[in-house]
């Protein structure tokens, strides 16, 4: 079964036609110079999980708030009176949100789709796109940091950590892509 | 130096309108990357597209040479810039996890945002495994919280490692992806996966960019404590000349019998006139500009009732050790007006006057070489009532701009 195309980049009754992406070379220099900014304004580079984690904190506080005050690690972000979702990184991400969209349609790539590899249902790709979310977001948290703020902010730093993190990232997913080679080939 | 802004003073809204429209930009780029989809992403892997290696190491490169190129000419203080801490074993096993989790979902949860945002629902399912990750990860931490803790190296970059300037090492990441790049561009050929929106031409161009400026950052250097004085001495060197921050005995003993002040009494003469004698809470620090320097970073961030007094047998090597440690952004710091000599002239009873050759010199002898056991290096405060104007007037500490990927 396939999934109806449909969203603002569609006409009705017809194919999407996406535009093609532009030099990946050219669009490096551009999020390194988006990076570059943040730094030089803010004093801080980018990142994704640490926005997720406070959505997630905020979310368990509203519902077990005993057991986020109790919890050595949640507490911090959402114990007592703190307010997770008060936080420069939340507002990152909804800029993401909007930034994604914006290209998007720009690129005429905004409709319903599933992406996945040719010999997969689209029922397998949503369970392995959960499972490998799942592990992604249990990693980033223990690396603390994703390959957006470990990844690239800290080595764009310098930082020793980030460039271990770069190796152990890239190590596991080509360790791991003999085995997972039906996902994404055909 | 300019930058970074300091955020507090600019106010919360506009904080935070500032961080949606950098949010805004990555969004952007990651999207003209083609990172919403998790098939381009997974196919390097398989080496059948090249596009996420080559904007990775582009946008390090880029932003890499970008930043230190600001710190080099003075623009960018890299101090007030969040590093995120290096905890060695930790890093390395998260990361490992995350790459397989990332080969298996084809997504990061950067990524994964902006693929929900154009509609792609396997990223939306995979933004949900990142929910159930994060809650897995924060029910569970609280029993491996030692091992999550542990190697912790702090802030530690590649230069403090090697100990070669930033220059250098930003030179040689910069040639050897420019070399990976070559390599990438002759492997696609060779398999005929070339990117259509491939142009030599203006890649050189954009290469030999990189390298001029990483060129220029080895050639200028890091800045060094002579650079950060320069850019605060309009503000500091008129309370060195109006003797705002040059203290009288009488106040240090008066911060000596406080309880409430935490005191750190800094001696930066040589070590045979601390031996012969000190205040007793003194840590001697040898007069020389990198032993001061190194010391700095132990000072930044200390409780808001803290002061420092530096002190010589005058006030020469004190005044330029208060210079380095005020470019360094240590604050509250404050230099015994006198020196040594000046205190021994009033508590030092057992001590006996002799002439001195240069203004820094010790102008009093001692029978034995006392240290900090004489009566003199921690005069009994209720002896004395002296008369002085106290300046020491506690400033709060900067406040703090980073947090990382909190």
């Amino acid at each position: 079964m396939t999934i109806k195309p449909i969203g603002p980049s569609v006409r009705k009754g017809k194919a999407p036609n996406p535009r093609p992406f532009p030099n990946a070379y050219l669009v490096g220099v551009g999020l390194g110079v988006v990076l570059f900014l943040s730094v030089l304004i803010t004093g801080d580079g980018l990142g994704a999980s640490g926005a997720v984690q406070r959505v997630w904190a905020w979310f368990e506080s509203l519902i077990v708030p005993h057991h986020v005050d109790t919890n050595i690690y949640l507490v911090k972000y959402a114990g007592g009176d703190a307010q997770p979702l008060n936080h420069w990184i939340v507002m990152l991400a909804i800029g993401v949100l909007i930034g994604g969209l914006i290209s998007g349609l720009l690129g005429r790539r905004v409709y319903t789709e599933i992406v996945k590899g040719p010999r997969i249902s689209n029922k397998t790709r949503l369970m392995f796109a959960m499972l490998g979310g799942t592990l992604v977001g249990f990693g980033a948290r223990f690396a603390r940091g994703c390959t957006s703020s470990q990844g690239l902010t800290g080595s764009a730093l310098l930082s020793i950590g980030s460039w271990i993190f770069m190796m152990a990232f890239f190590g596991g997913a080509l360790i791991a892509a003999p085995f997972f080679k039906r996902l994404w080939n055909d | 130096m300019p930058f970074p802004l300091d955020l507090h003073e600019l106010g919360t809204p506009l904080t935070y309108t500032i961080f949606v429209i950098v949010g805004i930009g990555f969004g952007f780029m990651l999207e003209q990357a083609g990172f919403g989809r998790s098939s381009k992403l997974a196919a390097q892997f398989y080496f059948k597209d090249f596009g996420m290696f080559k904007v990775m190491f582009t946008a390090v490169i880029t932003a890499m040479v970008l930043i230190s190129a600001a710190a080099t000419i003075g623009i960018l203080d890299m101090r007030a810039v969040f590093i995120p801490g290096t905890y060695l074993w930790p890093i390395a096993i998260g990361g490992f996890i995350l790459g397989v989790g990332f080969l298996i979902g084809g997504l990061c949860p950067g990524t994964s945002i902006v693929g929900a945002a154009t509609f792609k629902i396997d990223a939306m399912a995979f933004l949900g495994g990142v929910v159930i990750g994060v809650f897995v990860f924060g029910e569970s931490v609280p029993y491996f919280m030692d091992f999550w803790t542990t190697s912790d190296l702090g802030r530690f970059t590649l230069p403090d490692w090697l100990g070669i300037p930033t220059g250098v090492i930003v030179l040689f990441i910069v040639v050897v992806a420019l070399l990976m790049f070559w390599g990438v561009w002759s492997l696609e050929k060779k398999t005929g996966v070339a990117d259509p929106a491939d142009s030599p031409k203006a890649q050189l161009i954009g290469a030999g960019v990189l390298v001029i400026l990483a060129l220029m950052v080895l050639v200028i250097g890091d800045p060094t404590t002579e650079d950060y004085w320069d850019a605060v001495a309009g503000e500091e060197q008129p309370r060195l000349d109006n003797r705002e921050v040059q203290i009288h005995p009488g106040e240090l003993l008066e911060l000596m019998n406080d309880g409430y002040k935490n005191l750190i009494l800094l001696d930066v003469r040589d070590e045979r006139d601390y031996n012969q004698f000190h205040l007793r809470a003194a840590r001697q620090i040898d007069p020389t500009p990198e032993a001061v320097e190194n010391t700095a970073p132990d000072l930044i961030g200390l409780n808001s009732r803290t002061v420092i007094v530096t002190m010589s047998n005058g006030e020469d090597d004190a005044t330029e050790a208060w210079k380095s440690l005020t470019a360094n952004n240590v604050i509250n710091t404050y230099i015994l007006e006198g020196g040594v000599n000046a205190w021994l002239d009033i508590f030092g009873e057992d001590a006996d006057p002799k002439p001195v050759n240069y203004p820094d010199e010790m102008a009093f002898t001692f029978t034995s070489a006392l240290g900090g056991r004489c009566v003199a290096s921690d005069p009994d405060a209720h002896e004395f009532h002296l008369v002085f104007e106290p300046k020491v007037e506690i400033a709060a500490a900067g406040a703090v701009v980073g947090g990382g990927c909190g």
